[in-house]
């Protein structure tokens, strides 16, 4: 297993953002491996607060010196927050993927397609494949 | 690498693939006679007889440095010093594309920063692209920006009717068939007028200074209020008269686009022109074209880099805004040289000559019987002239006696029939401008 973080509690898709969920609220961000695999991401882009989401739609964008990727929701629902600090500082992705590098809070009423994501375990062994 | 596309074989290979015989069969659509029509060519020539011809065609051009030019209205006569050309002519710069291996071109890279600069100091802004095609593209594209910031849920651009015409003609004609509404320049609208189209709607409101009629309109509150409605400031200027007047980003523009072919590029039919492209640090994510930027090397020398690349081109080709690739480096270059030669300094004597010889023969075209000057705004080196008659009759006279007039604002302006847009640069010698309010002065009626 490489060298990163995988908190258990969370959910991750094979996109590389994981999903926290408090009550009908779930938070995004991306994991600790995608953020070391980016390398120093200098941009973060996201869609409006109060935007409407299909599950599977794109949230926003990251960009590193390395790369760009689109970052993608796998609930439907609305987007109630997006994490503004990070625009002024996007260096907080690397430095805290899990907490201070949150990225948007959706408010959905359907839960179920977390179901179908990976657990910690899971995902460690997802990314120990790549 | 081979420059030969297909081999026999490969041919073969893709005429099975789409189920076709021979590469003629490709052809059937088009009539057998008109596929190698006769040529009726005269026979062949050498090389002398060839370039003798070729000059003869040339002869029937006029050429500019025989005539005294009073004409502006987008593109300006200024002197060109010689060193400008001998730069622009060595074989390292001699390309108008940013090089694709940028950082391996360091003495191009740093001639584009330095381009990006001056132009940053001009314009006020934070940043500035390695340029368009011209300035009538680049506030096309200035457009384009203006509705990713807003994310394309405005659908209202404001434009003056100040903005030269042919610029607004290019923008339509760039972003037919989007869903959105131009508006603002059918009429008269004064800058207040315009101030009152701004609604949620808006994503930008779009004005030239000095305006096309040479004018600076008192712009005080516009900024303020168009940020208010969320909208971007969006302004044209001739960045020769920047050299002397507030700065666009002083009154609160968030992009500045237009035509620099005055700093150093020659007035020339069709081009190679100069675009350039300026904005607020904020919104610099969301431009067309490439931007330079300083750093320091391995060794901890100063380098530079490209900082910013188009979605065009690179990693986020799917999600590009512009289908903008191409620049023009090598009059971006001649810029560079002709500014950094004139110097902050120097620009502005320029720019105050140009004020200063346009306003002597305004004043003495004003006192003239018949011929009157709007003077009612400032004004940098053009303005307009009522006239006694039609323009077109005046400049027939004024070319018969080697001078070439000013633009005819009637075709574009039903209200300015018989309003001539005159242009008085540092070219324009005294005597020039005496010799033209002369000759006016035998025409009036």
């Amino acid at each position: 297993m490489g060298d990163w973080q995988t908190p258990g509690a969370l959910k991750y898709a094979e996109t590389d953002e994981w999903f926290a969920v408090q009550d009908d609220v779930v938070t995004i961000g991306i994991t600790d491996y995608a953020q070391d695999q980016l390398n120093d991401i200098v941009y973060v882009e996201f869609r409006d607060a109060g935007d409407a989401l299909d599950a599977g739609d794109s949230f926003g964008e990251v960009e590193s010196v390395k790369a760009a990727s689109e970052l993608y929701s796998a609930v439907a629902g609305e987007i109630l927050e997006v994490n503004a600090a990070l625009e002024d500082a996007p260096e907080t992705v690397n430095a805290d993927p899990f907490g201070e590098g949150w990225m948007v809070k959706i408010k959905t009423s359907d839960l179920s397609p977390l179901a179908g994501l990976m657990d910690a375990a899971a995902y460690d062994a997802y990314c120990d494949s790549r | 690498m081979s420059y030969i596309p297909h081999t026999a074989i490969e041919t073969q290979q893709m005429l099975a693939d789409i189920g076709v015989d021979a590469i003629d069969d490709l052809f059937g659509a088009v009539p057998l006679s008109q596929r190698f029509p006769t040529l009726d060519l005269p026979p062949p020539m050498s090389e002398m007889e060839v370039a003798a011809e070729m000059l003869a065609i040339s002869e029937a051009n006029d050429h500019g440095q025989d005539f005294a030019l009073f004409r502006g209205a987008g593109a300006y006569h200024h002197f060109i010093p010689s060193v400008v050309n001998h730069i622009l002519l060595r074989g390292e710069f001699y390309t108008a594309y940013t090089p694709y291996q940028p950082e391996i071109s360091q003495g191009t890279l740093q001639a584009t920063y330095e381009y990006q600069s001056m132009m940053c100091a001009l314009t006020g802004m934070d940043a500035a692209n390695a340029s368009h095609y011209d300035g009538a593209t680049s506030l096309a594209e200035a457009v384009t920006v203006a509705l990713e910031v807003t994310r394309n849920r405005r659908k209202k651009i404001i434009l003056s009717h100040g903005i030269h015409p042919q610029y607004r003609e290019v923008l339509r004609a760039y972003h037919q068939g989007r869903d959105i509404r131009i508006i603002g320049d059918r009429g008269r609208g004064e800058i207040v007028d315009l101030m009152e189209m701004l609604d949620d709607n808006t994503a930008m409101l779009a004005l030239q200074y000095p305006d096309f009629f040479g004018q600076i309109d008192d712009i005080t509150g516009l900024a303020e209020a168009v940020h208010a409605h969320g909208a971007l400031l969006v302004m044209v200027s001739n960045p020769m008269a920047l050299s002397i007047f507030k700065s666009p980003g002083e009154l609160g523009a968030d992009i500045v686009v237009g035509e620099a072919q005055p700093m150093g590029v020659p007035l020339s039919f069709g081009g190679p022109y100069l675009g350039y492209f300026a904005i607020r640090q904020k919104y610099v994510r969301r431009i067309a074209g490439r931007i330079i930027g300083e750093t320091l090397d391995a060794d901890g020398k100063r380098a530079f880099v490209m900082t910013l690349r188009p979605r065009e081109q690179d990693i986020k080709r799917e999600r590009a805004t512009s289908n903008i690739c191409t620049n023009q480096g090598l009059m971006a270059l001649s810029a560079s040289v002709y500014m950094a030669l004139m110097g902050k300094n120097g620009l502005r004597q320029v720019g105050e000559l140009n004020y200063h010889k346009a306003h002597y023969a305004a004043n003495e075209i004003n006192r003239l019987d018949g011929f009157s000057v709007d003077m009612s705004k400032p004004f940098f080196n053009e303005f307009v002239v009522a006239c006694p008659r039609p323009v077109a009759e005046i400049n027939d006279a004024l070319l018969a006696e080697g001078i070439i007039g000013g633009y005819d604002l009637g075709q574009h302006y039903f209200h300015l029939q018989d309003r001539m847009l005159l242009c008085v640069t540092e070219m324009n010698a005294k005597e020039e401008i005496d010799r033209l309010v002369e000759i006016l002065g035998g025409m009036r009626q």
